[in-house]
């Protein structure tokens, strides 16, 4: 009776990750249908203005989308190969103890709070770009895009490193006895073995950059701007963090309606993630 | 030189620069983070609270109110997560609710924090009427770190053998015994994995904090800083940062953050090797 009890006790507890899932998304969806029709679903998917204190008052969220895509593009193009080349070296080439240091060093860098990327971003990175590209600000989606590139190294590195240190030796020696050389089997035979566990790594890093908002918030400028390189840009997590505190009425509405759309992105990748996975365990 | 040659040369090439580039960047940017915030650091700053009228800066509060938020959110997510990893592991019989729950943490660890903010703010401070306030960010908190706890517990209850369980049953000891005398503290090296790495994101969380707890600088015991606004030594860098300017109090507070996240990750490190030496 009591083992019964304790038993139905951990189902309950077991469930709470399932009720939060579902509080969050009821949460997000109540809050966000409303502005959505009101303003109309075309009109604010793909109005390219955004003026939500104005007399008459526009909610376009275009640019934050299209900043959100292309901060995000930009980060993996600059990224992706750092992070890439640098887990190959790691898994493969590396001594021991220099793999060793770079998991702890990595693991620092993966969590060091995003506000303080934004901070170094700020002060070094806003005034180089200023300077070097002679700009009236440094603050821009350039400088978002460097930013989010170094926040994603981590998670691409420690995902892939995993994953190529799980291919069996026996292919690489096989390799090896054919004749390639080391180099040739590592980006040959091993990379391609450990394909869906880098993919993952990627994604991951996509939903990271996505997702990331205070570090973007100190360094692009948070006009809401159509996205360009040089210009002042906000994201669609810039975009509901900037006005949420002085918001109200139907901007607020709009606000959370950003947070919905942003919220579909997430599941979108969530689901490729999954499919990876579902793929990985055949 | 033949195409062969030419391609080893430049993977390698590639590779060595790739891991260099990374070197050099992580190095200068502890460096510069220690580099202008340790200088910044004084006694006056860490052990008092800011004041107008003196025109003083401290950050005490902020301090206190993140070892505050800390433990609340980790007394409520210990209990959930180590318990639906024994749900999981050990009670499940049900295929369909444990790929549900599988679902439910993968997607947890993937939405952005500045959604769990927002949800939060709907959830806790409004719905349930907690007001802006510590126990509503620290609830936020336990939502977007119970599925770290799940999966570090999970995967080493995997561990434990099942020769070690049907010894328990054996000696005549229930289900609910076995677990709790013999594969909890079997396991004991997940759960502190997980207890760590959720220290690590409650210090580096301010998206979802700053709509949940708010950032009031006001130093309070702990049962009245429960219900009011605070904010913890991360949200406290961004607002004295990018609100007011005050880039020397903002380094000072990185490297104090800086310095924990090192030393967080060294545990791990540690820890991992402890266990992994101990049970090979």
């Amino acid at each position: 009776m009591k083992e019964k009890a304790i038993s139905i006790i951990f189902t309950i507890i077991g469930l709470v990750a399932v009720l939060f899932v579902l509080l969050i998304t009821v949460y997000l969806i109540i809050a966000g249908i409303p502005a959505i029709g009101e303003i109309g679903f075309i009109n604010f998917m793909f109005g390219k203005v955004w003026r939500s204190t104005g007399v008459n008052p526009e909610f376009g969220i275009l640019p934050f989308i299209l900043t959100s895509i292309w901060g995000t593009c930009g980060a993996l193009f600059i990224g992706l190969p750092l992070g890439f080349f640098s887990s190959v070296y790691l898994a493969k080439m590396a001594p021991k103890r220099v793999r060793d240091l770079f998991v702890v060093v990595i693991g620092v860098i993966s969590g060091i709070p995003s506000v303080v990327y934004g901070l170094v971003g700020m002060l070094i990175l806003v005034p180089l770009i200023r300077n070097v590209f002679s700009l009236p600000d440094g603050a821009s989606l350039f400088a978002a895009i460097i930013v989010l590139a170094i926040m994603i190294l981590p998670t691409v590195i420690k995902v892939s490193l995993t994953s190529l240190e799980a291919v069996p030796k026996e292919y690489e020696e096989a390799s090896l006895a054919l004749g390639a050389n080391e180099t040739e089997t590592y980006f040959r035979i091993s990379v391609p073995a450990a394909k869906s566990g880098i993919l993952t790594g990627i994604v991951l890093g996509i939903g990271r950059a996505i997702g990331e908002a205070m570090a973007v918030m100190m360094v692009a400028g948070n006009v809401a701007n159509m996205p360009s390189l040089f210009q002042s840009v906000r994201f669609l997590t810039t975009a509901v963090a900037i006005e949420m505190s002085y918001s109200s009425g139907l901007q607020r509405q709009a606000l959370f309606s950003i947070a919905l759309v942003l919220f579909v992105f997430i599941m979108l990748i969530n689901a490729i993630l999954m499919a990876l996975r579902e793929e990985k365990d055949k | 030189m033949s195409s062969r040659k030419l391609y080893t040369y430049l993977m390698n090439a590639l590779s060595f620069l790739s891991i260099l580039v990374v070197a050099l960047f992580s190095l200068f940017l502890v460096c510069y983070v220690f580099f202008k915030g340790f200088s910044n650091i004084t006694f006056k700053l860490i052990s008092t609270s800011p004041s107008y009228l003196e025109e003083r800066i401290g950050i005490l509060p902020d301090i206190v109110n993140t070892i505050y938020l800390v433990l609340t959110t980790l007394i409520i997510v210990l209990p959930l997560g180590v318990g639906a990893a024994i749900y999981l592991n050990e009670y499940a019989t049900n295929k369909k609710i444990t790929k549900l729950i599988g679902f439910a943490s993968e997607t947890l660890s993937g939405i952005p924090s500045i959604i769990y903010g927002l949800a939060g703010m709907l959830i806790f401070c409004q719905f349930l009427k907690l007001r802006t306030s510590l126990i509503s960010g620290s609830l936020t908190l336990v939502m977007m770190t119970l599925p770290t706890v799940i999966r570090t517990t999970e995967e080493s209850l995997k561990t434990v053998p099942n020769s070690y369980r049907e010894g328990a049953f054996a000696l005549g000891a229930g289900k609910w015994r076995t677990i709790r005398t013999v594969v909890l503290p079997a396991s004991i090296q997940g759960i502190l994995t997980g207890c760590i790495l959720s220290v690590g994101r409650i210090l580096g969380e301010s998206a979802a904090l700053l709509f949940t707890m708010g950032f009031a600088h006001t130093l309070n015991g702990y049962l009245t800083a429960l219900s009011s606004s605070g904010s913890t030594l991360t949200v406290a860098l961004y607002v004295y940062a990018k609100e007011q300017g005050e880039f020397g109090v903002a380094f000072a507070i990185a490297a104090i953050l800086m310095v924990l996240t090192i030393v967080l990750n060294l545990i791990t490190f540690f820890l991992e090797r402890y266990f992994a030496r101990r049970y090979r």
